[in-house]
Formats: C-alpha cells, sequence, structure tokens
C-alpha cells in the first residue's frame, strides 16, 4: 500500500508552520504509523532535506510521549489506543492522511509534530502526591484498601499523560488528566488527609496554565488511550465542591498542599 | 587499579546493618551546601532525587525525556519482588537473596544481593505510602504473584502495569520535591559528557535538546540513573531513545565498566515482521503460565499450525525441563528457543518464531478464565499481528530485553571515580549473569529510595566547600570537545543514514554476541564493529545544525557511543571462556546443551578500563567472594 502525507511542519516555536505533502514507498500494512514516519524521514535524509521531527519513545503505549493528531483525531482512528500501536492496515490504500501535532495553547509547538506539555508537569508539582518522606511509610498491609476501591483507584491511575484529553477539548481543559490524578489519590485511604488541599492546588494550578475550563463533552474519554472515564470529572467535581466549602469555612485550611 | 568493594565485615546477614552504623552522616545544616546532580529519572533517578532532596541536599536532575514520567522503568509489566511473606509460604530475606544469587548463575556480588532482598519489604510500604494502587485480595490485603525461578510467590504487581504505577509514584514524589524547590528539573536536556576535577566527578555537561545550547554545571558529586544500553543491538524492547551515552562517556573518563557482555534475552516478545522494524514488544513472561510452546517436530513443516496433529508437536521446553516445563527461566527458555529455530523448525515467515499455544488452557478453564487473566496482553498482540489469539498460537521469539552489566561501582554505589555514583540498570552490581523476573524494579527503586541516601555521606564528608564552579577551566574544555564532537558529526555530510549504522551494528551484535556466541564470531565481530565505526565517521549523513531540536543529531552521537560499547561487548564475551547466565558460548555446554560455568577460571566480575579510542581496553578482575553460600550449578531439570 502507499498513502499521502498532509504533515504539519514548523521550524520552532516562534515561527509560522505549513503543511507539506509526501507520498510514501510502497508500504507494508503490518507496520505501524511511527515506522511508516521512519521510512520517510529515512528517505528525506537521504534527499538532504531534514526529517519530519516528532514525538516518540517507548512505542509499546505506554510512555505517553507519542502525541500525533491524524485525520483530527488524537491518537488516531482506534478507540483505546496510543498513536504508536496504531498500524498502516487501519489506513486505505491512496489515502491522504493529515498529521498534525496536539494542538492546545498551553501546549506550544516547538517543532513540526512535537508539543512541549511542561503544563502538565506543573499541575503535578502542585499537588499530584502524597507527602510521604522516604522511609517514613507504615506496614503496607496495616492499610487495607477494598479491592473494589483499589481497582477503581487503579483504572484512574492507568493514565500516560499524553494529553490526547486536551487535544481534543475544544476549550483545551485538563480535567480528565487532573481528575484521573485526583481520583486515583482521592480514592486511597492513604490520600484523604490531602484531599481538599490537593483539589484546590490542581484546579488553581490548571487554570494559571492556561486550560480551558470543562463542559462536560467528554471528547476527552473517547479519544483517551487508556479510556479513563469521564466519571472521574464528575468525583472530581464533588471534591472540589467540598474542597471549596470547607476551605471558606475552616479557618485551619489552606490551598498549598505538601509543605 | 585498586577496584575496593568496601564490602563491610562481619556476617553477612549484619553487613547492611554495621555499614548504616559506621557511615557517616551530613548533618542537616550541612546538607544544603551541597548540590547533588542525578541524571535520569527512572526508577532509581526519579526515587534518589526526591529521597535526597527530601534530605535537605540541592538536587538537581536532568533527563532527555519531555518529563520525568516518561523513563522507560514505565513500560515493565509484571510485577515486584519482596521478601514480605505475606503469603506464609515460607519466604525470607534469605530465601529471595538465594534466588537472586542463584538465578543470577552466580556471578553478583553477594553483600550487593544481600542488601536488596533486605530493603524489598520496605519498598512495598513506601510505594503503598505514596499511592501505588497494587492489586489487592478481597479482604484488602495485598495480593502476590508467582514469577520465574522461584517456589514462593512474593510478587507485588499492579495490573499488567506495574512499572508505570511505581515510576508515577517516584515521580509524584519527585514533583513533591520540584514544587518545593529542593529539586530543579532539567528536562530535555541530555548529558554528553562528564567532568572530573582533580580525579573526582564534579558536574556534566549537557546539550538543551530543544534550541542545542550546550552548557556546565557542577556539583558535589554526581549520579548516573540512565538505564541500560541494550539498544545497541537496535531492535530490543527498550524505548527508542534509551541510550548509553551517559555512561560511556563516563567510562571513557576512566570509570570501569563492569560484565559488559551480559545481557538479558526475554524469550517471550512478539517475532520481526519486516525490515522496516523500530521496536521489539515484549508479551507478559505471565503468559507461560498457561500457554505452551511448541514446534513442529518435521523440518521446514509449513502447514497452519491447527494442521499439524498433536503427535507432530515437540513442546520441547516440556520435553527438557520436565519439572519447570514452559516456566524455565529466561536464559535457559531463549536458548530453547534459538536451537529449535537454528534446526529449521520455526514458525512463521521468517522461520524465527515457536508457537505459544493456549488452546490446551482453553479447553481447560474455559475462554472466559483465559480471557479474564490474560485479556490486555491478548489485545497488544492482535492490535500488533492482526492475528486472534484465543483462536491461532501466539508466536513469538527472543528478545533483547535488560543489561546486567553496567558501570561498576563498590559497596557504596560509587563508581571508581570518587564522587560518580550509579544507580539502577546503569550498574552492574546485583543480578550477575542473568535477572530473575520483578528483580528490575525491585534493583532500582532500592538503590535510589534506601541505599544512596545512606551511603552518599561516606563521599560528602571528604567533599565540603570543594565543589567547583562551572566556569572552571576542565568545564571549558570538556564543553570544547562536546562542541567538536556535534560539529564533527554536522559536518560531515556523508552518504549513509544514522539509523543505517544503526541496523548494521545491531546485526553484527545479535548474530555474533546474541543468545548464543563463539570465538569465531566474537573475534570477526572485533573485526567488523571498528571498520563500521570508521565509515560511520566518515560517511555518515546527519542533517540539520546544532542549534536547533535535531533528532538525527540526538540519535547520531547515541549510535557513534554504541559503535564504541558494542566493541568492548564483544571484547568481554570473548574473554568470558565459559557459559553462564545469558552469556552462552558455544564452546562451554555440558553433553545436553546446558550452559557449562566455570568458577575456577571465571568466579569474577571482568571490570574494563578505557585506554583510548582505538587502544585496546585493559581488564581488570574483581574476585566474587563467597562468604555464605557455595556456588552451585543451577539445575531446572
Amino acid at each position: 500500500m502507499k498513502v499521502r502525507l498532509k504533515v504539519w511542519r514548523q521550524k520552532n516555536e516562534q515561527s509560522e508552520g505549513g503543511f507539506q505533502t509526501y507520498d510514501t514507498p510502497e508500504l507494508n500494512p503490518n507496520m505501524s504509523f511511527l515506522e511508516m514516519l521512519d521510512v520517510i524521514n529515512e528517505e528525506l535524509t537521504e534527499k538532504g532535506e531534514e526529517p519530519i521531527a516528532f514525538d516518540h519513545d517507548c512505542r509499546e503505549g505506554i510512555c505517553g510521549t507519542c502525541s500525533l493528531t491524524i485525520n483530527g483525531k488524537p491518537h488516531g482512528p482506534h478507540r483505546g489506543v496510543a498513536t504508536c500501536q496504531t498500524y498502516m492496515r487501519s489506513f486505505h490504500d491512496g489515502e491522504t492522511i493529515t498529521v498534525e501535532p496536539f494542538r492546545a495553547n498551553p501546549f506550544p509547538v516547538i517543532r513540526d509534530l512535537i508539543v512541549n506539555r511542561a503544563a502538565f508537569d506543573k499541575i503535578i508539582q502542585a499537588g499530584g502526591f502524597i507527602s510521604v518522606r522516604t522511609g517514613s511509610a507504615p506496614d503496607a498491609n496495616n492499610l487495607p484498601v477494598s479491592k473494589e476501591v483499589a481497582e477503581l483507584a487503579m483504572d484512574a491511575a492507568a493514565c500516560i499523560g499524553c494529553g490526547a484529553c486536551v487535544a481534543a477539548c475544544k476549550n483545551a481543559s485538563a480535567m480528565l488528566f487532573v481528575a484521573a490524578k485526583s481520583s486515583q489519590l482521592n480514592l486511597l485511604p492513604q490520600g484523604k488527609p490531602e484531599k481538599d488541599s490537593r483539589v484546590l492546588a490542581l484546579v488553581k494550578t490548571m487554570d494559571e496554565a492556561g486550560f480551558g475550563n470543562c463542559t462536560n463533552q467528554y471528547e476527552c474519554s473517547a479519544v483517551c488511550p487508556k479510556l479513563i472515564s469521564e466519571d472521574f470529572i464528575a468525583r472530581f467535581n464533588r471534591d472540589y465542591i467540598a474542597a471549596g466549602f470547607r476551605s471558606k469555612f475552616s479557618s485551619a485550611s489552606s490551598v498549598s498542599a505538601g509543605s | 587499579m585498586n577496584l575496593d568493594a568496601k564490602t563491610p565485615s562481619g556476617p553477612l546477614a549484619q553487613k547492611w546493618d554495621r555499614h548504616l552504623i559506621e557511615s557517616k552522616l551530613v548533618s542537616p545544616n550541612n546538607r544544603r551546601k551541597f548540590e547533588i546532580i542525578v541524571v535520569g529519572a527512572g526508577l532509581a533517578g526519579a526515587s534518589a532525587a526526591a529521597s535526597l532532596g527530601e534530605l535537605g541536599y540541592k538536587v538537581k536532575c536532568f533527563v532527555f525525556h519531555d518529563s520525568p514520567r516518561r523513563a522507560h522503568s514505565i513500560a515493565a509489566q509484571g510485577g515486584i519482588n519482596a521478601a514480605k511473606n505475606y503469603q506464609n509460604d515460607g519466604d525470607s530475606v534469605y530465601r529471595l537473596f538465594h534466588d537472586t544469587i542463584k538465578g543470577g548463575d552466580f556471578r553478583s556480588r553477594e553483600a550487593n544481593v544481600y542488601r536488596l532482598a533486605q530493603v524489598s519489604a520496605n519498598i512495598i510500604d513506601q510505594c503503598v505510602a505514596q499511592g501505588v494502587p497494587f492489586a489487592r485480595e478481597y479482604g484488602g490485603l495485598l495480593a502476590n504473584r508467582s514469577f520465574g525461578g522461584a517456589q514462593v510467590s512474593r510478587t507485588f504487581y499492579a495490573r499488567g502495569q506495574t512499572g508505570q504505577q511505581l515510576l508515577l509514584g517516584a515521580y509524584s514524589a519527585l514533583s513533591r520535591q520540584i514544587g518545593l524547590g529542593n529539586v530543579t528539573m532539567f528536562n530535555q536536556r541530555e548529558m554528553l559528557d562528564l567532568v572530573l576535577v582533580d580525579g573526582h566527578a564534579k558536574g556534566i555537561v549537557v546539550r538543551d535538546l530543544v534550541n542545542g545550547e550546550i552548557s556546565s554545571h557542577s556539583a558535589d558529586a554526581v549520579i548516573l540513573a540512565t538505564g541500560g544500553y541494550g539498544n545497541v543491538f537496535n531492535l530490543s524492547t527498550y524505548a527508542r531513545g534509551s541510550n548509553a551515552t551517559a555512561i560511556w562517556r563516563a567510562h571513557r573518563r576512566g570509570a570501569v565498566f563492569g560484565n559488559p557482555c551480559f545481557t538479558q534475552i526475554h524469550p517471550t516478545c512478539i517475532p520481526v515482521s519486516g525490515d522496516y522494524q523500530s521496536k521489539l514488544t515484549l508479551m507478559s513472561e505471565s503468559l507461560r503460565n498457561d500457554g505452551r510452546i511448541w514446534v513442529p517436530k518435521k523440518v521446514g513443516d509449513k502447514r497452519a499450525p491447527g494442521d499439524i496433529p498433536e503427535d507432530e508437536r515437540d513442546y520441547y521446553l516440556e520435553r527438557m525441563y520436565p519439572s519447570y516445563g514452559n516456566l524455565a527461566p529466561r536464559d535457559i527458555s531463549s536458548r530453547a528457543a534459538k536451537r529449535v529455530c537454528d534446526e529449521g523448525r520455526g514458525v512463521g515467515a521468517s522461520g524465527l518464531g515457536v508457537y505459544l499455544d493456549f488452546s490446551d488452557s482453553i479447553n481447560r478453564l474455559g475462554l472466559d478464565t483465559i480471557r479474564e487473566r490474560y485479556n490486555n496482553l491478548f489485545d497488544i498482540y492482535k492490535e500488533i499481528t492482526d492475528e486472534n489469539a484465543y483462536e491461532v498460537p501466539m508466536r513469538i521469539f527472543p528478545a533483547v530485553h535488560y543489561t546486567m552489566g553496567g558501570l561498576w561501582v563498590d559497596y557504596n554505589l560509587m563508581s571508581n571515580i570518587p564522587g560518580l555514583f550509579v544507580l539502577g540498570e546503569a550498574n552492574y552490581s546485583d543480578h550477575g549473569a542473568n535477572r530473575l523476573g520483578a528483580s528490575a524494579l525491585m534493583q532500582g527503586l532500592a538503590d535510589g529510595y534506601f541505599v544512596i541516601p545512606y551511603t552518599i555521606g561516606n563521599y560528602l564528608t571528604t567533599a565540603l566547600g570543594k565543589r567547583p564552579p562551572a566556569d572552571h577551566p576542565e568545564f571549558r574544555k570538556a564543553e570544547d570537545e562536546v562542541n567538536g564532537r556535534v560539529k564533527r558529526l554536522l559536518d560531515n555530510k556523508g552518504k549513509r543514514t544514522v539509523q543505517s549504522f544503526h541496523k548494521e551494528l545491531g546485526k553484527i551484535m545479535w548474530d555474533y554476541c546474541g543468545m548464543a556466541r563463539n570465538e569465531d564470531g566474537l573475534k570477526k565481530a572485533i573485526e567488523l564493529i571498528p571498520q563500521l565505526r570508521a565509515e560511520y565517521w566518515e560517511n555518515v549523513n546527519v542533517p540539520g545544525s546544532g542549534e536547533e531540536l535535531n533528532q538525527s543529531l540526538e540519535r547520531a552521537g547515541r549510535v557513534a557511543d554504541f559503535l564504541e560499547l558494542g566493541e568492548l561487548m564483544c571484547r568481554d564475551a570473548l574473554d568470558r571462556k565459559e557459559s553462564c547466565g545469558g552469556h552462552f558460548r558455544e564452546e562451554h555446554q555440558t553433553g545436553d546443551g546446558e550452559a557449562l560455568r566455570n568458577d575456577d577460571d571465571f568466579g569474577f566480575v571482568s571490570c574494563w578500563e578505557f585506554k583510548g579510542e582505538n587502544e585496546p581496553p585493559v581488564m581488570h578482575r574483581e574476585p566474587l567472594v563467597y562468604e555464605e553460600i557455595k556456588m552451585a550449578v543451577r539445575n531446572y531439570k
């Protein structure tokens, strides 16, 4: 099979970008989408042109580095599958495929298809943790956690931090990302002491980083490669409202977690 | 060269406690006067950076990824071992220690492995407190599963994503310290050199991967936690970005490399499907609990698996290792697969594959049970191969997965360069010649959370006030060398791509220094690799400039280092005239094809010293002294 690619090329964050068209050589349908880009990059290099910059690392759907918008959809055609595990047999022979970076204001393009997702790290640094010093933990079985709660926390914890949820949202909201991290920790007994300060700090940092508001359309869940449920957003909203009330009426509260 | 392991004296079980008492402490007031550089933020790096930040040291952490959450520790599937004995099945620190030493085919350092087993239980406590959602039983307590090479159930897990959850736990602890200002994080910075001042490691030179800027950073000590070097083979289960540059640059500056030829080839990976292949994907070892491995008895049998009758199938692991069967350890299973494929009985288009067949288990337990146990793995398999493993057997083949070798360290995890510490897969210390499943996560976190915070004081107390400024002449010199190397790569404008060289190197390594090695092959590789390296520097084509994000340039520097490291691996493999663990020399096998170890002549760690480009390296020996246990033949029959 062969395909035609319309690829976003952009020199750096400051410069303007645009689409360029590339025709692929004969491809094996069993090659991954990223391997197809490897093939094109080898050709470009041999021709003396600059290869297409794209983010990738583990190529097994777990590191969250790959970040392509394929035919308008973050991570491409398949539900619950990251770009790196998308294979060429998912496309038609002769198809024109549009390849863009994840588009969102808090994720500036730094080259071609690569964006800067440091805003996600900032959010976690503000409250995406349980404050526990190394060496200070009690025996792991001192605190039983019911299987149901542990499984639900694991569903939330499966987030790979890729940012597809933000790219898919018309408001560039990070709610699914934040709700997943917060729900994982708030559900578990070890995370409860900092529950309120955590959600308040997460929302504050998310807003400051320029992410938009959630209007409950759930494009985020639809493109999530780990199928994180939008139910966590509802859970997060509940936690946020409760934390807001408690912080208003309690004198001892603080919005800064982890100090 | 004096390679003093600094192993504490006294009985094995008391060495670590004694060492803790005898170790020097840095007072809280003085800790903030020390700056520590941590390179890498996988399990070892993130846990070290977070723990040292908590203690009050000023930590600077560097990663080439766009976030510390992306390190390849994240891809570990199966689990993490710990001697908790929650199952009441007779586990103990001693048993975990013994299994790990035996699994490593008696080529690791006794005292280090014992300490690893001792601190293993603390790791689970720490991770649970951080909110790692380990699997639980219905009563709310932690669940365990079994793994290869052990007769107890001591592996803790979080579905098939244990590495991810442990890494995110360490990342959250690190993030907290970054938020508090105790750790400064430098993302997208690649370490390109180590800087020594008066023989001590005092800083690094890095390249900013976004704008190309080369800069120097000084510190009182440098910790490398940069992972393994299996990508020397090009095709592996490693992430594409995993590389050896940090440890190789340190090696060139004098850090001794321990056991470079010890490589783990994992038996259950999805076979290569074509020349374009960039990556091999692991199918968890847990599948071997219910899958039966077989190939046709007849050479060249091209019938579909369903058309091959039962009596024409060879369930070779069950035949050769009746007591462990399909759960034989990784090195043994991989070699057996290679053997049947070499005989021409391999399956699939390439002939490099064996069947992993679930039909008996499905008949016995029902489709639903198998689906419940392995659903996500079968999905991954379907995604990659477009085949339904519930209906046709999986095809699997061994692939490079881990490197047990790495920079030599003493009991404090310090290399032979004072002030340079090496943690996790980047060091050589704990796994000997073969690593058991679920032990890599254990070692990474042990080193970072529970070893380095205590042992680094022994060096720092000798180094107060000795941190040079980052414009010290040694830094300028190193920066000039880095700039020169970058320029040389960019100005070369040859005819071949970086990838074409990496592929060629990978093939040489796989053919001659892979699952089975022999003298002729290794000698040939030692001839071929320098030729390829010479061609690389004459004919490689790196497009673009150095002042921008340039992935070809990043790759070019890493492959240049692989081209040197590959040769060292072959030299080490040639020198080690015995078979042990993942190192199988065809000349040294028993009558029935098992590894034949030679403890009298090779019961040592080979420690290689760099002597200059295109100069043969020099090997030193650290004898392996076993005080507590006796080296024995590893028998899994």
